[in-house]
């Protein structure tokens, strides 16, 4: 759709005439390297492969993706420039699609700038390159899932830190529901398809299939109905809070 | 109704904000050729139904359309024949001037030469040249404002909405901005809100007043004038606008 990619290109261009886009590379770089190599200890491991850098994905994920999805309304509608977008001749789903499939672009971006990893271990042993690549992608869509939840809670306020806090709050909750934390206070009394709906919205039980190297497409079902829905209660939001 | 000189047509149109009405059951309409002064205390209701014929709020009651087009039913046709400026211009700040025109002019369906020349043709009416590649941020507010004016004219709309162009302006800009308004009012159909009256006398053919989200006068500058024995427009103003 024409609409969609005009607004994909205008809001890439906002990322990089500002100093956001460079600073969360930075940051985001630093911060998967340094967690691979001091915390995931990948060296000590002995072991040709990358599970020590896409461990702590969900984890990192947890408070950047807030950080660039914050802006994506609330920061339109403190400055009043959301009254100038959503009175175009632009179908407000196409605003929103267009929102997100820049910040997810964004985001690829970073994640394709953490090739030296890749290089590394395929210099240092023989790697299996399959297991990799559905790595890259397992952690790509489950930046888009967290990027949808972001998305959508960023038009319910104008107040960015808000956003930021209650994204990366439900993010917290949506990555944390497989884990005994979360299943232990469910045990015992709540019936077990509950406990296993529970555990099924974790995010971390998707992505730990895929960066198995494995692409199944209950995972990938999982992950796409989210973005959707989280999509589409987003685009009624922003319709819903249109002069509020 | 006569026919295809009445560009936005607005009957019985009422907004309410949970218990405050903010527009009435205001009805009236715009021919081709007329500038048309949208007069009232802050808070009268000028923005809100403003904000209602340009399709950012939805409509509690009432019809309106623009060029023959409902403005809910029929959203996007109309809002391709409508130029407009929201109150206080908000912009993308990070924008050059260029990049931001040519933002519009994308959503708004051009591309190519037809592009460069509906941007070429904006800048130059509005003497946006000397800011052409300049960040917005960094414009003063004549410029900012006069950007904000070259968006909304950039697809030579039918009809224009400016709401309160001129407030915050010097007078040298106010005085540039009446006579851009003068120059583009044969062949549309404008409306200004306003809480200035001279600005009536000035540039409209024109003017209706609304109080408390009614209306209470449509006629004449003249005839605005002609009803208060001192011919002060002030005087009425005052009168019209208090008594409810």
């Amino acid at each position: 759709m024409r609409y969609v990619w005009v607004i994909i290109k205008r809001e890439l261009g906002a990322y990089f005439s500002t100093p956001l886009a460079y600073v969360f590379i930075c940051i985001f770089l630093g911060l998967s390297g340094a967690l691979t190599f001091f915390v995931g200890n990948f060296f000590e491991r002995g072991q040709a492969d990358l599970n020590s850098f896409f461990n702590f994905h969900p984890w990192l994920y947890l408070f950047l993706i807030p950080a660039v999805s914050m802006r994506l309304w609330a920061e339109e509608r403190k400055t009043g420039t959301v009254e100038l977008l959503l009175t175009l001749p632009t179908p407000t789903w196409a605003v929103v699609i267009g929102k997100y499939l820049a910040a997810w672009t964004f985001i690829a971006i970073a994640l394709i700038l953490t090739f030296p990893l890749w290089i590394t271990v395929n210099y240092l042993g023989e790697p299996d390159n399959g297991v990799i690549l559905t790595s890259y992608i397992g952690s790509l869509i489950m930046a888009g899932g967290y990027l949808a939840i972001g998305s959508c809670l960023s038009a319910v306020t104008k107040n960015q830190v808000i956003a930021f806090i209650i994204s990366a709050v439900a993010c917290f909750l949506f990555l944390m529901s497989g884990v005994e934390l979360v299943q232990s206070f469910f045990q015992g009394w709540a019936p077990d398809f509950v406990l296993d709906t529970i555990r099924s919205l974790s995010f971390l039980t998707h992505f730990n299939v895929i960066s198995r190297g494995v692409i199944d497409l209950r995972d990938i079902v999982y992950f796409a109905s989210l973005i959707g829905v989280f999509l589409y209660v987003n685009t009624a939001v922003v319709d819903l809070t249109r002069g509020a | 109704m006569n026919g295809a000189d009445e560009m936005i047509s607005i009957q019985g149109l009422t907004k309410r904000f949970d218990a405050l009405t903010a527009v009435d059951n205001i009805t009236f309409s715009v021919k081709r050729g007329e500038v048309l002064g949208f007069l009232g205390p802050n808070g009268a209701g000028k923005s809100t139904t403003m904000k209602m014929l340009t399709g950012y709020l939805p409509i509690t009651a009432g019809k309106a359309s623009v060029c023959g087009y409902d403005v809910e039913s029929r959203a996007l046709e109309s809002r391709h024949h409508v130029g407009y400026l929201p109150e206080g211009a908000p912009l993308y700040g990070d924008m050059t001037t260029r990049a931001f025109l040519g933002f519009i002019a994308e959503v708004r369906g051009y591309s190519g030469a037809e592009k460069q020349h509906s941007i070429e043709v904006a800048v130059k009416r509005l003497g946006l040249e000397p800011v052409y590649n300049r960040p917005i941020e960094t414009l003063s507010k004549g410029f900012k404002r006069r950007v904000g004016f070259a968006q909304a004219i950039l697809h030579d709309p039918d009809v224009l909405i400016l709401d309160e162009p001129t407030d915050g302006l010097d007078p040298n800009q106010k005085f540039q901005v009446r006579e851009l308004i003068k120059t583009m009012a044969s062949d549309k159909a404008i409306v200004i809100s306003t809480h200035i009256l001279e600005e009536v006398t000035a540039v409209c053919t024109r003017a209706v007043i609304i109080a408390n989200g009614k209306l209470v006068f449509d006629g004449t500058p003249e005839a605005l004038a002609s009803r208060s024995p001192t011919r002060h427009l002030d005087d009425v103003f005052r009168e019209l606008t208090t008594k409810h």
